[in-house]
């Protein structure tokens, strides 16, 4: 059997030393810190109506892009991620630094593929009409795609991006499966420090939840929130996820590295394991999770969870089964404060884990249906957990350092 | 026989199941025959209409039928096919039962015209936006589509159906995707999280859109006519790379878990490296800086010296900027000997396939080094005289073959080189 976890008792220890986010609540992390304090939520319930988004907090790209041609080169998922990548490596203390930029390694989540909604239109219109010569739909695509729009849609030009735009001279390697992708970005990074392949690596992903070509793709399956706006533990009735807009990007670093260069840690990644459940029966996915958890190292501080649960049905339910089997654990949603990210909700979670271990306190819940405790006292060890809203599970270990 | 660990004290890791679809034809034996004969698997495509393009060929691979088509259900139906006959090759687990992971090479997944224009079509009215697209998606009718056009719906269909274990993960690094899902699974034994891995490439993508993006990039060759003479690798004449369709499975495992079980070694994952160049999103920096240190990190990664590769599976688009930064790097990197060690592009008879190319070039290696023969690069007619690679033109050699360097270089500046050899060292 394959034992994804990465964390063994003679590896080494694995610190997050820089967090960077751009999401729906802001950028940086007091703003999203302020933001889950005052329970704040940016939904966008009307301009995709009756589809509901978390759009991104507008933020100076050319603080992070100085270039406009770079900025021009991208769609909005990779402006927003590679902004967000930049706020790390200044958190991380490490922007600019040739020395390490030049070996650092990335894993990045990533989805792509960002349409121009014109030209498709035009082009299914024009059939409509009654266009139907045998290069028709060549010769619009000839004419009508922008040259650099795909390299503003394939998957590893998010990686690219921060390369070029931050100078990242490394290694790169994008990995692509909606939620689960940032999950294991996360879990192939720590077992590659962990066992000494790497001493430092940018993980983590972005996500624009404000395209109409997504909401069709998941609208296929009916997973849009619609109408209204609820927190994720209170859709069962009314099931779906918000596609949110966020970037969430992690340094992570062996101890003896950080400490070395002085560095501080946010918190260390312990332990990140994933798994793939059938799915075919009610339960699969719930047994699934309790196997994850079995497999973190022990909990014995004050613990908490961090669920990135989407809201979209079956999952959710089976989700909150598996909560139900500890429900000593204040939960935290996510999906609720910051919409459904995707690829960047796994990176998301183990931000806010490690923000809240280092602040000495879990942020508020903001939930109606009592799924999500208060918490008293400064968190020691928080599991992020990460279930796919078709596919894929993962959970991370954040603890804090000793 | 030789020791389980490398000489870094890491397992070696070796190759006991290969599996491979090109344009030439699905199978070692196939593929094997063809390419060591010259033949091209480059085609005028038929299928779907090539009127307003300015390529009209490509290594499609028609010989595999999907229904309903579309091209992440074709990179799915080659990854499954490919794989079998890695698995049948390897004896390894049981039906169903793989035990290790799956690291997965595959191109984005996106929703495709087909579909796009089905939407349309439902829309029933003559005009309309994006708005009125969305308005029908729902309700459950195109739930298959939802599942079909998930980045992840390959790696999860090819998980259940091998029964491999863990979170499969589906990965892209452009050009250098295939080396990259091998580098994943050498890691994973390496680290000793398994004891065997299996490392899937696909790639068929081959379709209007992808066509034209590559096309408005300037990145593919035009010689439409005749098809075959179209990839030109190394030749002053050549003027772009043909798109191609194709996928390779390889099955690893630990040295002492493959010799443990019997099972035959079909060769030796030596080194693998990586390094990634942040000069521009589709040119290698000019000084070639990023892909002499990937090369460099691979011989270092294996142990080894230049003198000890004694043949190079180039990547060879056959673009004007790569072949000749493949040359100067090489040079840099081998010195003399890159004017002397046997260098061939497998790419000139099945095209570039992209995402699966890593994997398929890799598979060609170990052939080269099971056989003790060079496939040609073909269509070399008129060698680039600023080129001076020893390149093995349009007919086979047999050589004496004891480690092969295959590299891989894509959009995004991703960089991946592996050394693999015959028996461990």
């Amino acid at each position: 059997m394959t034992d994804t976890s990465a964390t063994k008792p003679d590896q080494t220890e694995v610190w997050i030393t820089g967090i960077g986010l751009a999401t729906s609540l802001g950028e940086g992390l007091d703003a999203n810190w302020a933001a889950l304090q005052e329970k704040r939520i940016n939904v966008d319930e009307k301009g995709f109506a009756p589809y509901i988004v978390h759009p991104l907090m507008p933020v100076t790209f050319d603080s992070q892009i100085p270039k406009k041609g770079d900025q021009r080169q991208m769609e909005a998922w990779q402006r927003i991620g590679t902004y967000a990548a930049g706020l790390a490596l200044d958190s991380a203390g490490i922007k600019g630094n040739k020395d390490i930029l030049s070996k650092i390694d990335m894993v990045v989540a990533a989805g792509g593929g960002e349409r121009d909604l014109n030209v498709d239109t035009g082009v299914l219109t024009a059939e409509a009409k009654g266009a139907n010569a045998p290069g028709f739909l060549n010769e619009r695509l000839m004419s009508d795609l922008r040259p650099t729009l795909f390299l503003a849609q394939l998957s590893n030009l998010l990686a690219g991006n921060i390369a070029i735009v931050h100078g990242l001279g490394g290694t790169s390697r994008t990995f692509m499966g909606e939620e689960v992708a940032g999950a294991d970005a996360a879990r192939i990074a720590l077992s590659r420090i962990a066992s000494g392949e790497s001493d430092i690596a940018l993980v983590g992903g972005s996500h624009n939840g404000e395209r109409k070509d997504l909401l069709v793709l998941y609208e296929f399956g009916d997973f849009n929130l619609k109408d209204k706006f609820a927190p994720v533990w209170a859709r069962k009735d009314h099931p779906g996820f918000a596609l949110g807009s966020a970037g969430a990007f992690l340094v992570l670093e062996s101890r003896a590295h950080a400490e070395a260069r002085g560095a501080k840690p946010f918190a260390k990644l312990s332990s990140v394991v994933a798994d793939l459940a059938r799915r075919k029966q009610s339960g699969d996915m719930t047994a699934t999770l309790e196997q994850l958890w079995a497999k973190l190292p022990k909990r014995e501080g004050k613990g908490a969870i961090i669920s990135g649960a989407t809201g979209a049905e079956p999952a959710t339910s089976e989700e909150r089964g598996f909560l139900k089997a500890h429900a000593d654990f204040p939960v935290r949603s996510t999906g609720t404060m910051f919409g459904h990210t995707m690829e960047t909700q796994f990176p998301l979670g183990i931000a806010l884990a490690a923000l809240s271990i280092s602040r000495g306190a879990l942020f508020p819940p903001n939930d109606s249906t009592g799924t999500e405790i208060e918490m008293q006292g400064a968190p020691t060890q928080i599991v992020v957990v990460g279930a796919g809203h078709w596919r894929g599970e993962g959970m991370a270990l954040v603890e804090a350092v000793s | 026989m030789t020791a389980p660990r490398d000489k870094l004290g890491r397992p070696v890791v070796v190759v006991t199941g290969m599996g491979i679809m090109t344009s030439l034809g699905a199978g070692k034996a196939d593929n094997w025959a063809k390419l060591v004969a010259g033949e091209s698997g480059i085609r005028t495509i038929t299928r779907f209409p090539v009127d307003g393009l300015k390529t009209t060929m490509a290594g499609t691979v028609d010989f595999v039928s999907v229904d309903p088509f579309s091209s992440t259900g074709l990179s799915e139906r080659m990854a499954e096919l490919v794989t079998e006959e890695a698995l049948a090759q390897a004896g390894i687990g049981a039906k169903a039962d793989f035990p290790g992971p799956l690291f997965l090479a595959v191109a984005p997944v996106e929703v495709e015209w087909p579909q796009r224009r089905e939407l349309g079509r439902a829309v029933g009215a003559p005009d309309f936006n994006y708005d009125d697209l969305l308005r029908i998606s729902g309700g459950g009718k195109y739930s298959a589509y939802h599942h079909r056009f998930m980045f992840g719906s390959v790696a999860a269909y090819l998980a259940e159906t091998f029964g491999t274990k863990g979170s499969p993960i589906s990965l892209s690094t452009a050009c250098a995707s295939g080396a990259t899902s091998i580098q994943l699974g050498v890691e994973a034994i390496r680290r000793g999280e398994t004891d065997a891995a299996l490392c899937v490439a696909t790639d068929g993508t081959v379709n209007p859109e992808a066509l034209v993006r590559f096309s408005l990039l300037s990145a593919l060759s035009t010689q439409n006519d005749p098809p075959q003479a179209a990839s030109r690798p190394f030749s002053k004449n050549r003027d772009g790379f043909v798109m191609a369709e194709g996928a390779g499975a390889l099955v690893l495992e630990s040295y002492e878990a493959a010799v443990a079980r019997g099972a035959k070694i079909l060769g030796v994952i030596a080194g693998c490296g990586e390094l990634t160049d942040s000069f521009h999103r589709t040119r290698s920096s000019p000084d070639g800086k990023p892909i002499i240190g990937c090369m460099n990190k691979t011989l270092a990664d294996a142990g080894m010296t230049p003198d000890q590769i004694d043949h190079i599976n180039a990547h060879g688009t056959a673009t004007p900027e790569n072949d000749k930064m493949e040359f100067n790097t090489t040079s840099a990197v081998f010195g003399e000997l890159a004017q002397k060690i046997p260098v061939t592009s497998n790419k000139s008879m099945v095209g570039h396939t992209i995402s699966a190319a890593g994997a398929v070039e890799a598979i060609f290696s170990l052939l080269t080094l099971e056989h003790q023969r060079i496939p040609p690069t073909i269509n070399y007619e008129t060698p680039d005289p600023t080129i001076l690679f020893n390149v093995v033109g349009n007919t086979a050699r047999d050589a004496r073959v004891t480690a092969v360097m295959s590299n891989s270089f894509g959009f995004g500046g991703q960089n991946a080189s592996l050394i693999l050899t015959r028996e461990p060292a």
